[in-house]
């Protein structure tokens, strides 16, 4: 479903990603780990014909995402690490607003929003607006609105980041769902090593904008010598920290979490 | 099709939806209405230029519809903050339906909000010539007006990177355009750089084909307002599709 040949990405004389390569099959759910700064986010940018790869060659469903943008991003969903909801719609139009834009007919989109919206409880509050929803309300109506187009693939980019246990535990049971009913691959990044553990059927590990391990949680875990996939994990990539540069879209984020307060 | 009519009415819902922000916007053209027209009318029609409220009237409707279309396009920048632009950018839909849906949805807030305008205008004294001519007329260069400044709008948003660059854009872009825009005082017999300047401002035809339509009084003439309104708003849409389409996110 994901084939990925030799990637590379280089911003100036920078190389955020080093010839990364790997295969996702149809309906499996793939977790992509690695500490900040590894080039998680620039090769998801790649997938999801954000970002153009300076070489090497993407392949989404058959289709090179670059020179077929449309039809792949039809294909995908997609549940980006910061919030990317309208704050001043209500929960249904931004589901609506979506299902418009990825083209899904009208009496689909209605039932399937309705379904999505009943799926991860969030029906009873379809008419409030978003901007008065919890981080967790937010992060369900995101992940219900990417499966709205019944995409191929879903591409979850730290979608937990700063839930509690509770939504989290919650979020990764229908996303589980949701793979099992709707055969839909799923295509995960986060830094909850637990959660990886538990949901994904295969794990790469990257590092400094390469790959360094793939496969099954337990060969991880066998071929490092260790009890858990946090020790596996740790075992790889060290356990040196690493600091991210931020961009200026960060900045206003930080400013806009300030004023909020 | 579907694309930019959703993007459009997202506009619409927006400005309905914050009805403070109605009420504040009108409060700066209110304020020039009735301090400039009110304060400056005694000198202006002792120099012998007949009522100052009939002439700043559609300088005002002018000024609300540029600044209502800048703030529009401006929202980009919260869009981006937000995350919403996002949502849109990845969406199997080309940037130009994208660019067209917000555009013409800023677009029509403002000469939603340059009727209300208007109708203040209409209370404040402002007497048309010849109502039946006057408001459709007036009504072609209010939507002229606002679709090319909201295509400058797109464009401003697009390129400034954060909210850093809004008072750059404002001082000296906006500001600038209003003021040498003849909303506030004759194009006539000004110092010749001063008249070199208005000529090349585009809102000074957009202003004087408003005035010219609700009072009669022209300085150019409605051919020529509508062909120069109709070439920048060309130009600007060209401008704010193409700096749209460089968005990086």
């Amino acid at each position: 479903m994901i084939r990925v040949d030799n990637l590379v990405k280089t911003f100036g004389d920078f190389t955020a990603v080093k010839g990364i390569s790997f295969d996702v099959k149809q309906g499996e759910i793939f977790a992509f780990l690695g500490p900040n700064g590894a080039g998680k986010t620039t090769t998801i940018k790649m997938l999801t014909t954000l970002l153009k790869p300076t070489s090497g060659t993407v392949e989404l469903d058959g289709l090179n995402p670059m020179l077929q943008q449309k039809e792949a991003r039809q294909r995908f969903g997609i549940v980006f690490q910061d919030p990317s909801l309208d704050g001043e719609q209500t929960a249904y139009e931004n589901m609506e607003l979506h299902g418009v834009l990825y083209r899904v007919p009208r009496k689909v989109r209605t039932e399937r929003i309705e379904s999505l919206l009943k799926l991860f409880e969030l029906w009873d509050r379809k008419d409030s607006y978003v901007k008065e929803f919890s981080g967790g309300m937010k992060r369900r109506l995101e992940i219900a609105r990417g499966f709205l187009h019944t995409p191929k693939i879903l591409f979850l980019d730290e979608p937990t980041l700063g839930l509690d246990p509770q939504s989290r535990n919650q979020l990764w049971s229908h996303v589980k769902r949701l793979n099992e009913t709707e055969k839909t691959t799923v295509f995960l990044t986060t830094h909850y090593m637990d959660e990886a553990d538990r949901v994904a059927h295969r794990i790469a590990i990257v590092d400094h904008g390469q790959l360094i391990a793939q496969g099954t949680s337990a060969e991880l875990k066998a071929s490092t010598n260790t009890e858990s996939l946090e020790e596996a994990f740790l075992a790889l990539t060290g356990e040196s920290l690493r600091d991210e540069s931020a961009s200026t879209a960060e900045g206003m984020r930080q400013m806009a979490r300030m004023w909020r307060r | 099709m579907s694309a930019i009519y959703i993007l459009w009415l997202r506009e619409l819902k927006r400005y309905t939806r914050s009805r403070v922000q109605i009420i504040a916007s009108l409060g700066q053209p209110l304020l020039y209405l009735l301090a400039l027209g009110f304060g400056l009318g005694p000198v202006f029609e002792r120099a012998g230029n007949g009522s100052y409220v009939q002439f700043i009237a559609p300088g005002v409707v002018g000024m609300s519809i540029l600044f209502m279309c800048i703030f529009s396009g401006i929202s980009i920048l919260w869009d981006r903050q937000f995350g919403f632009l996002k949502e849109t950018l990845v969406a199997p839909v080309s940037r130009m339906q994208i660019m067209l849906g917000r555009t013409l949805g800023s677009a029509t807030v403002a000469t939603f909000q340059g009727v209300l305008v208007f109708i203040i205008c209409l209370i404040a004294g402002l007497r048309p010539h010849n109502w039946a001519t006057a408001l459709p007329q007036a009504f072609v260069f209010m939507a002229m007006v606002a679709i090319t400044f909201a295509a400058l709008g797109t464009a401003f948003g697009s390129v400034i990177k954060d909210m850093q660059g809004f008072p750059i854009v404002m001082n000296f872009m906006v500001m600038p355009m209003f003021f040498l825009s003849g909303a506030l005082y004759p194009l006539s017999h000004l110092p010749s750089v001063l008249t070199v300047i208005t000529r090349l401002d585009p809102l000074t035809y957009g202003i004087d084909g408003l005035r010219g339509s609700l009072t009669g009084v022209w300085h150019f003439n409605f051919a020529l307002d509508v062909a120069v309104m109709a070439f920048i708003a060309a130009a600007f849409l060209s401008l704010g599709a193409y700096f749209f389409s460089k968005i990086q996110i």
